[in-house]
């Protein structure tokens, strides 16, 4: 694989992944407040 | 009547998950990024996620949750004209629902021929001529309208597959949809985790990947490279068809609203990636098998799942019964959870504006919507017939219900000012003008140029086609909006129940002050 191709998988996985894992992190610690 | 809620948040977003991870993403998006620059793709793929994806998202689930009723009622209690809308997208719906779920059929029987791999040495050939009967013995293709002979096997199991998503609608959000979203995305995720394992290990793995993620710059400076990142995003997120209106409103009042829709963009997103090292891992491997360029392997949408795959099956060194039922389970759960999402809204629909059980909905609408879809698709015509229906209505269909609902919703009664304070009450991460830009300027104005270029690209290409099937698709697609102004007109004066006002319950007091300083 060339370097431009690593560089944009590695940079698809942490871009997207990331997101991903940072909203996921978001909601866990942000628990639903029940309804009344 | 007290109306069903999500029994936990999680089952909610694999739900909302379930329904935007579908057969798209498997098939559509690996092509789709090759052909428009490769990895320089990724870069209007994520301004599109985040300019229009995930603020359609927002507006989707803030109407449901707010308005809290199936699309039609969430419509018309956002605006007594806007109801149309509602029913334009339940029509959408069951013309996707009646040829969606033969493909997923299909897939279940490939399930099963993928151990023996009973395709053959000619895949191809197996497809259009042995299994669905699509082509002539001379090659030429069966009349779309030419009804009358079934393919073996397959209403059997098409008849299984509707009854399965019926089953699980009639058992309700809880017990059913909720339920079987909690087993079924841990199992495709886990299931294609493994298939891109035995990929990566195949020889030209790496070739293929290399294609896939080799940035061609130059590409960026043309405008159909981001008009298609736009309509990847689009149409893989299960938005402008009333889905997520449906299943966001039966969120509990203080869910978070725009983090769960970051989350659900970027998990589609994430597993079309996952889908996108897959399918190439394998197509550099068939490359290097038949020393052509993988160029020339790539495909999407049924030729890349089954003539492509098959004959990747065929030539494996190891396990190609194992790496067969993987791919071809993965597209049936794939497809199953968006079946279950797309025929709730009908039900869901029918179940909230005329006051009847869940079970009646089941039965009438959905049974209905099975039956016809029964009947017409599989049918050694029944390709032909599934590829104008989904040409059409993708393009006249969605994309103008789309356009259609944000130019109502931000402009024409400028709902969008109150959303965004809904959306904001409950949520983590709080929108503002950025999201109105992007909602109300930006996504507007790509679906408005995507209509244009549709309508522009039919028209060059009605000279060929035939006339027949060009009357069927604009029928089709235009028989929804149809639907929807009908109904609405006929239900004009039929009240929806009226939504009690968050203002006069007591929850004003927790959803206000604090929560909307934080």
């Amino acid at each position: 694989m060339s370097a431009s191709a690593i560089t944009m998988m590695i940079i698809a996985i942490v871009v997207i992944g990331g997101g991903l894992v940072v909203s996921a992190i978001t909601l866990m610690t942000h628990p639903e407040q029940p309804d009344e | 009547m007290i109306r069903e809620n999500w029994g936990t948040r999680v089952g909610f977003i694999l739900a909302a998950i379930g329904s935007a991870v579908g057969l798209g993403n498997i098939w559509r998006f690996p092509a789709v990024a090759y052909e428009n620059g490769g990895g320089a793709f990724l870069i209007p793929y994520l301004v599109a996620l985040l300019t229009a994806g995930i603020p359609l998202l927002v507006m989707e689930f803030t109407i449901g949750r707010r308005f809290r009723g199936s699309a039609p009622v969430a419509f018309r209690r956002l605006n007594k004209n806007a109801e149309f809308i509602g029913w334009w997208q339940v029509a959408i719906c069951i013309v996707i629902a009646a040829y969606y779920a033969v493909i997923i059929a299909w897939a279940a029987m490939y399930t099963v021929f993928a151990i023996g791999q009973t395709w053959g040495a000619e895949p191809e050939t197996f497809l259009f001529v042995d299994f669905l009967g699509a082509l002539n013995a001379d090659g030429t293709p069966v009349g779309t309208f030419e009804f009358g002979e079934w393919v073996p096997n397959l209403t059997l199991v098409l008849a299984a597959v509707w009854i399965a998503t019926l089953l699980i609608i009639g058992a309700g959000i809880k017990k059913g949809i909720e339920s079987t979203a909690k087993v079924f995305i841990p199992l495709l995720f886990l299931m294609f985790g493994v298939l891109i394992v035995q990929a990566l290990t195949l020889d030209g793995a790496a070739t293929g990947l290399d294609a896939f993620f080799r940035p061609d710059w130059e590409a960026l400076q043309d405008s159909a490279v981001w008009v298609s990142a736009y309509g990847q995003i689009f149409f893989s997120l299960s938005v402008g068809f009333g889905i997520m209106v449906t299943y966001s409103s039966y969120l509990k009042r203080k869910s978070d609203i725009t983090t769960s829709a970051f989350t659900v963009g970027f998990a589609n997103s994430s597993f079309e990636v996952l889908a996108g090292i897959g399918v190439f891992s394998a197509l550099g491997y068939m490359a290097l098998q038949s020393g052509t360029p993988v160029g020339e392997q790539v495909t999407d949408g049924v030729g890349l799942a089954f003539v492509a795959f098959p004959t990747i099956i065929n030539t494996l060194p190891y396990a190609a019964g194992l790496f067969g039922t993987l791919f071809f389970a993965s597209l049936v759960v794939a497809g199953f959870t968006s079946l279950i999402s797309i025929v709730q809204v009908p039900v869901a629909a029918v179940e909230d504006r005329f006051g009847i059980s869940r079970l009646k909905g089941t039965i009438f609408i959905g049974g209905g919507t099975a039956l016809v879809s029964i009947i017409l698709f599989p049918a050694t015509n029944g390709l032909w017939l599934l590829d104008s229906a989904d040409s059409f209505i993708n393009r006249f269909g969605i994309v103008v219900a789309a356009l259609v609902s944000i130019l109502v919703v931000v402009w024409a009664v400028w709902k969008w000012a109150e959303l965004r304070h809904d959306a904001n009450r409950t949520s983590v991460f709080k929108i503002g003008y950025l999201w109105f830009a992007c909602l109300g300027v930006i996504t507007p104005l790509i679906l408005g140029w995507m209509l244009v270029d549709n309508i522009r690209t039919t028209i060059d290409n009605e000279a060929g086609a035939d006339q027949a099937t060009l009357v069927y698709g604009w029928c089709v697609a235009g028989g929804a909006l149809v639907f929807g102004v009908l109904m609405a007109l006929i239900l004009r004066r039929k009240d929806v129940p009226e939504l009690i006002p968050e203002e006069e319950t007591d929850l004003e007091a927790t959803l206000t002050g604090e929560e909307e300083t934080r």
